[in-house]
């Protein structure tokens, strides 16, 4: 598929999937979508392994941005980026936005074939900040 | 790994132009790896309780699991040669630790590993350190005075650059610890708490100066 991914990481798998429901529901299937969340071991947490995982399956030439929730959601899916290494890593950005909303906005925006940049813009509207 | 030997000549401040670290060849990395995993799985209960106090209360379980995983590749990571052998450990401790602590203890070995020589005399061991300790304040985007194991690893590399000797090192990293324990934490799960956070002890700091003591007390013993 040639539209940019989406990856939603949540500490939560009750909250990653239900996110990705959302995506599913109210963008479709034009976009590839993963998500992944708990620590691996049947608790709340985020897993490097995991997060390579869903990249993976959301992988897009297009790029894939990442939507997080907690602060560890971002420093393992940031992890997760850098041991996937160049050239990928270059087209992969975790944003800074509320995973719900960013997760459906960003979604849109590359159902409708944006760039990478312009998804993660998008998202980042949403940031208060 | 981390030779820190207590040779008189690094007593001194200054005394980090001196030559190779001798004893590096002899200094036995699955030793320390079983003694660091040791350690952690003794403390385990401690650093949870620390960190139920301010954070979300993992911590403990999540360093001995990850400890636990580089215990059992002991004798595979101790083969490499030292740089592959601390990044192969900061990998696997990504991989297994998980929490916000896996990247960061992670990064910390990792980035030591890129940093470091086969056999690192004093001046390139406290530069690897130096840069270790940046790596682990950009994943964290963190720095020192935020009640975090930045607070513990400074110092450490601070006394390392005095030449302090390893048992001096190790006192001075518990002593670091215990100096989270007034700071107000703005990193990190405990950063939500705001002042709550304050008069407990960061559990990355105290788990950092234990691994610093069991360093030095390993290095210590064999120089």
């Amino acid at each position: 598929m040639s539209n940019v991914g989406i990856v939603i990481v949540s500490h939560s798998p009750l909250v990653a999937e239900g996110t990705a429901d959302m995506v599913r529901q109210m963008v479709g299937d034009e976009v590839p979508l993963a998500w992944c969340g708990g620590n691996g071991h049947g608790g709340l947490g985020t897993n490097v392994e995991a997060i390579m995982g869903a990249i993976d399956k959301a992988w897009s030439e297009a790029g894939v941005a990442i939507l997080v929730d907690l602060g560890g959601a971002e420093t393992n899916s940031e992890m997760a980026v850098e041991m996937i290494g160049e050239p990928r890593s270059q087209k992969i950005i975790v944003c800074n936005a509320p995973i719900v909303e960013g997760a459906v906005m960003a979604a849109t925006e590359a159902s409708g074939g944006a760039s990478l940049k312009e998804v993660v813009a998008t998202a980042h509207e949403l940031s208060p900040s | 790994m981390l030779q820190l030997s207590n040779d008189s000549s690094f007593d001194t401040a200054g005394g980090m132009e001196t030559g190779n670290l001798r004893d590096m060849a002899e200094l036995n990395l699955s030793r320390l790896i079983t003694t660091a995993a040791d350690t952690i799985a003794a403390h385990a209960e401690e650093l949870t309780a620390l960190d139920q106090a301010i954070g979300d209360g993992d911590h403990g379980l999540n360093m001995k699991r990850g400890f636990e995983a580089v215990r059992s590749e002991a004798e595979a990571f101790s083969a490499k040669p030292l740089p592959e052998a601390l990044k192969a450990i900061g990998t696997k401790l990504v991989m297994t630790v998980g929490g916000a602590s896996g990247p960061l203890f992670g990064t910390l070995f990792m980035a030591l590993g890129k940093e470091i020589s086969a056999a690192p005399d004093r001046a390139n061991l406290t530069g690897a350190f130096g840069k270790a300790i940046e790596a682990v304040a950009a994943r964290g985007k963190s720095q020192v005075g935020q009640k975090t194991m930045l607070d513990v690893l400074q110092p450490v590399h601070d006394a390392l650059l005095q030449g302090r000797a390893p048992f001096e090192i190790a006192d001075i990293a518990d002593a670091a610890a215990e100096a989270t324990v007034p700071m107000k934490a703005l990193r990190g799960r405990a950063s939500f708490l705001g002042d709550r956070s304050i008069g407990h002890m960061d559990a990355g700091a105290r788990s950092t100066a234990l691994l610093v003591r069991t360093v030095a007390k390993t290095v210590g013993e064999s120089a």
